[in-house]
């Protein structure tokens, strides 16, 4: 059950993640990234990283796919534009032997490595993966987690500065 | 991949979604199959719900919807860090009352800017 799962959520991200780039609308390669994005949620939860999985889907699906589909409107693109630059075919001669590197690495094994601290008793033990991130996030990572206060702002404040223009033009416009 | 972790809270989910997009695609093939099917050049016409498409629906979008939206996705990320600091609080106390107070005062300043700015406003 659980590799049919597995298997299900791995070849809908495979070809969701191919339609994304060669679909020729814009909106729909904005869909296909969507599937892609629940798909890969559906992954986490297959990993039990439930708290990744809801992220994932509040951020990316939620968030991040939203601008995606402003940027897309700003640009107005059309979709009988060029949808397909013409190196391609290098692109999916450098990406198809990288893949064939990971298959090779992983066919022989996986990680490796030692296991750490965090298997699934001990995460069971704390109460799950949310109270298992708390804990580290922040005691352990707690300068991490300050710096990432500061890049929210640093993307906030260019985000404004680099759309002032805008704003002031449209402010015009009216 | 190791598998010692069964998601079996997630079965729910699993069904919730099966039954979710067989719900779709049962009524809309069972549609097809009960509704007669006679198109007439007058019953396509859009009257009467909408008018026929005079220009693209593809208009360039004012810069504000992209700020807006930026704006949502950093808030969305500072609200996320809150979830695992929520469940967490009575176990790191007071330290993480601090810590998350100097998070958040670092994004209201970004907010308040935002503010200043003209950011959020619409008109």
């Amino acid at each position: 059950m659980m590799q049919v799962l597995f298997y299900y959520m791995a070849a809908v991200t495979v070809v969701s993640s191919v339609l994304t780039v060669t679909l020729k609308q814009p909106v729909y390669n904005v869909l296909a990234l969507l599937t892609m994005f629940f798909h890969v949620a559906g992954l986490y939860v297959l990993l039990n990283a439930e708290f990744l999985a809801v992220v994932q889907i509040i951020v990316y699906a939620g968030a991040i796919l939203v601008l995606y589909l402003f940027v897309l409107m700003l640009l107005n693109l059309r979709s009988d534009a060029r949808h397909m630059h013409r190196q391609w075919p290098f692109a999916v001669l450098i990406l198809g032997s990288v893949a064939a590197m990971l298959v090779g690495a992983f066919a022989g094994g996986g990680f490796g490595g030692e296991i750490g601290q965090y298997s699934t008793a001990y995460i069971d033990s704390l109460g799950g993966d949310t109270q298992a991130i708390g804990l580290t996030l922040y005691t352990d990572y707690l300068l991490p987690f300050e710096v990432a206060s500061l890049v929210l702002l640093v993307a906030m404040v260019g985000a404004i500065v680099l759309t002032k223009k805008g704003l002031v033009d449209d402010q015009v416009e009216d | 991949m190791t598998t010692d972790f069964i998601p079996s809270n997630y079965l729910p989910v699993l069904i919730f979604f099966m039954i979710a997009a067989a719900f779709g695609f049962v009524t809309i093939i069972m549609g097809k199959l009960v509704r007669p099917q006679n198109p007439y050049r007058e019953k396509a016409l859009p009257y009467e719900c909408g008018a026929p498409p005079i220009s693209d629906a593809r208009q360039p979008f004012p810069m504000r919807y992209y700020i807006i939206a930026m704006l949502f996705v950093l808030f969305d990320i500072e609200a996320v860090f809150m979830y695992p600091w929520a469940v967490v609080f009575n176990d790191i106390g007071i330290y993480g009352l601090v810590e998350m107070g100097l998070f958040i005062l670092v994004l209201v300043v970004g907010y308040v800017y935002a503010w200043g700015k003209g950011a959020l406003e619409w008109d």
